[in-house]
């Protein structure tokens, strides 16, 4: 028997409200199944399940709003005899934990006292502030002060033990897009200020001629219905994933320190929304899918995205993010790293441009390619190298 | 006794008078036994025949008349000093001090100024019981319309009365009784104060320390021992109690986060509870733990003496409200 717990579907989210199950009590689901739709502060998330066996008890109700880690669903193993069917008796004498009854509301007898209020955590308005300066979550904290009163110094403690505290972000309820849309510039602002705060950044750039990359979408693209024609954005992803799959230390994340590099390369693709905001869904398994799987996902992805409707492991799994501002005929991004990835690659707008090759002087498509990395993770000579390899890539399309 | 390069709290006020009934004509000095007897806490010994009786007066033994007689006197352009022998006695002259002399400013519109400065005993632990030994300094400090200072340094009780006697305005200078044996180096020459400003007495980042007067050497002998377990004590001497000098209060507990306010008044409405209340409403953001104060029991201050140590703020008492404090108790 085990627990499924609401997962964080990203840095940034700490709570999220259950809109919908997708599954009832006896389904058998299998990992990577969507158990149920949940709101966050970015979309509606088809969460997945990550273990396979037989739905017993669904924990929560619609509309429960939770805070991440809450039990979920009651799940038997593989193996182990689902109660659901073969013990009613179970069933009828529902768990404590068993939060979609309706629990039973005893009236408490005239006479007895009220039930004491839950004492106030002592918080001292400098620790608070000091917290929502620094992102520290409070309630993670334990206080140290008289009274195990929370100080600022615990504050600073948290603050610098650990990146994984996400600032408190206040929950929205329903999904009016300007909630919502005003709920996500908070969720961004704390990402961002965190990155900015805990990242030691550095920047590099680096011209890619595009010539050849260039032609051979246009060759290729002759051959195809339009429906199915490939963009360079799609080039861009696919040599980026390949290179972060070559330089491990763009890829992968920084937690308390601790950088953990990944072996899958999901490339995050920052996607903006039209009431305004920025998410950055992954395209998973980016370096090992063919260009046309990764055309249709990104088209599949934007779609979804802008109808805030992404599965939970798309929002939880990039392992860095790739950005591309070309559109808006920006030459050069300085991106913020979204924690805890440890980089970001940019793609400004391509331009034709004179460009010196040997002895000769041409007239080609030339982009800015851009990386900011973190600097506790790797140096700017590899993050040289990555950029030289991603430019390499672009030269030699056919292989992408 | 004394060698001449030390000097007294009581023989650095005897040279602030002596200096200003020499410069300015129009000071003269009037209180009970200032004259014959040298003041009864000997501060004027030696004025009256230096200076004659016309300018160092003994006045009968009557506060509310003699109080009076000063502020008529420096409403008619003379620099009066009044000394009243103790805060205690001074209520009977609450009347001239509270309804004249603060007043007449702002009820002429201006036409007349009273720049009369009433100097006061204050404080216990000399034993002399219920009727000699409150501070009161903060029934004045409550009350627009005049300054109220309180000496805690040889170099303050030197400086602030040629500053008192040159303020327009009616001021009050608090001494504490147990100060005047005080002793220091005596400067080479005096140096610049003013009569605005709290002073910072001693650095410190983990707790901030404010106190005046009499207690100021209390304080600084907490911080002693609070930095011998390792907690740094900022001390802040107010020296003006009205009008206080807030920002440096605002921004010593903005630095340290926390604040003891040590006070020889009576806890219940006492000027710490003003300076709490200062912090609390601008500072509040800042603040890392609540506010304490030490103050002394809220009994008439007693004769006996361990009862009277009993009763006052003592330096023990502020290094265990900070502990407290910073849960090290």
């Amino acid at each position: 028997m085990s627990e499924f717990k609401l997962p964080s579907l990203g840095a940034d989210m700490d709570r999220g409200r259950l809109l919908e199950w997708r599954v009832k009590p006896g389904d058998v689901v299998k990992k990577g199944d969507v158990v149920a739709v949940v709101d966050t502060t970015k979309a509606a998330i088809d969460v997945e399940i990550w273990s396979s066996g037989t739905v017993q008890d669904l924990l929560l109700q619609p509309g429960d709003d939770v805070p991440v880690g809450t039990p979920m669903l009651r799940l038997a193993d593989d193996g182990e005899p689902a109660t659901v069917a073969t013990q009613p008796p179970r069933m009828s004498a529902p768990p404590q934990t068993l939060m979609s009854a309706p629990a039973p509301r005893v009236a408490p007898p005239a006479h007895a006292a009220p039930p004491p209020a839950a004492a106030r955590r002592r918080i001292s308005p400098a620790a608070r502030k000091r917290a929502e300066e620094l992102g520290v979550d409070l309630n993670k904290l334990t206080g140290t002060g008289p009274d195990a009163a929370v100080t600022i110094e615990d504050v600073l403690r948290a603050g610098a033990a650990s990146t994984a505290v996400a600032p408190p972000i206040a929950a929205v309820g329903a999904a009016p897009i300007s909630e919502r849309a005003s709920a996500m510039r908070q969720t961004i602002a704390a990402a961002m200020a965190r990155s900015k705060r805990e990242i030691p950044h550095y920047y590099l750039a680096t011209e890619v001629p595009l010539e050849r990359a260039t032609d051979w979408l246009a060759r290729a693209n002759a051959e195809r219905p339009v429906t199915a024609r490939i963009l360079m954005a799609a080039l861009f992803i696919k040599a980026t994933a390949l290179a972060a799959h070559k330089y491990p230390e763009m890829n992968g994340f920084c937690r308390d320190g601790t950088f953990e590099a990944r072996s899958d390369v999901n490339v995050g693709v920052a996607i903006s929304l039209r009431q305004g905001g920025l998410v950055a869904p992954a395209l998973m398994n980016t370096d090992s899918k063919p260009l046309d799987d990764i055309m249709r996902g990104l088209t599949d992805l934007v779609k979804r995205t802008r109808a805030f409707s992404l599965r939970a492991s798309e929002l939880s799994e990039p392992t860095l993010t790739l950005t591309n501002l070309g559109e808006q005929g920006v030459e050069l991004v300085q991106g913020v790293i979204y924690p805890p990835q440890v980089a970001l690659v940019g793609f400004g707008k391509p331009t034709r441009r004179a460009w010196v090759e040997g002895n000769t002087l041409r007239l080609i498509p030339v982009v800015s390619l851009s990386l900011a990395a973190d600097h506790r993770v790797s140096d700017g000579h590899r993050g040289a190298l990555f950029l030289a390899h991603i430019r390499e890539l672009l030269q030699q399309p056919d292989t992408l | 006794m004394n060698t001449p390069t030390r000097i007294s709290y009581r023989e650095a006020l005897r040279e602030a008078h002596r200096e200003a009934l020499a410069k300015d004509p129009r000071v003269f000095l009037i209180g009970e036994d200032v004259g014959r007897y040298g003041g009864s806490y000997a501060v004027s010994k030696g004025l009256l025949e230096e200076f004659g009786p016309e300018r160092i007066r003994d006045a009968p033994l009557s506060e509310l008349g003699f109080v009076g007689a000063g502020i008529g006197a420096a409403l008619g352009g003379m620099r009066p000093i009044v000394e009243v022998m103790t805060v205690n006695f001074s209520l009977l002259a609450l009347d001239q001090i509270v309804n004249t002399a603060a007043t007449l400013r702002h009820m002429s519109g201006g036409q007349f100024s009273v720049p009369v400065v009433i100097r006061m005993a204050t404080g216990a632990g000399r034993q002399l019981a219920a009727q000699h030994s409150h501070s009161l300094e903060v029934w004045y400090a409550h009350v627009p319309g005049i300054k109220v200072l309180a000496p805690a340094t040889i170099e303050d009780a030197h400086g602030m009365l040629s500053l008192a006697l040159d303020d327009p305005d009616p001021t009050v200078i608090f001494e504490h009784a147990l100060l005047y044996n005080l002793e220091g180096e005596r400067p080479s020459s005096w140096p610049q104060i003013d009569i605005e400003r709290a002073a910072v007495r001693r650095s410190g980042a983990d707790v901030s320390l404010i106190c005046y007067g009499g207690t100021l050497w209390k304080t600084l002998a907490a911080a002693n021992t609070l930095a011998s377990i390792g907690i740094e004590a900022e001390v802040i001497d107010l020296r003006v109690l009205r009008p206080l000098d807030e920002e440096t209060i605002l921004a010593s507990v903005r630095r340290t986060h926390r604040a003891v306010v040590v006070d020889e008044g009576w806890k219940t409405c006492s000027l710490a509870a003003e300076i709490m209340a200062l912090m609390a409403e601008q500072a509040f953001y800042d603040l890392d733990a609540p506010l304490s104060r030490v103050c002394s029991a809220e009994v008439p201050i007693p004769y006996a003496k361990h009862m009277e140590e009993a009763a006052l703020p003592q330096p023990q008492r502020i290094v265990d409200s900070v502990k407290t404090m910073l849960g090290r108790g």
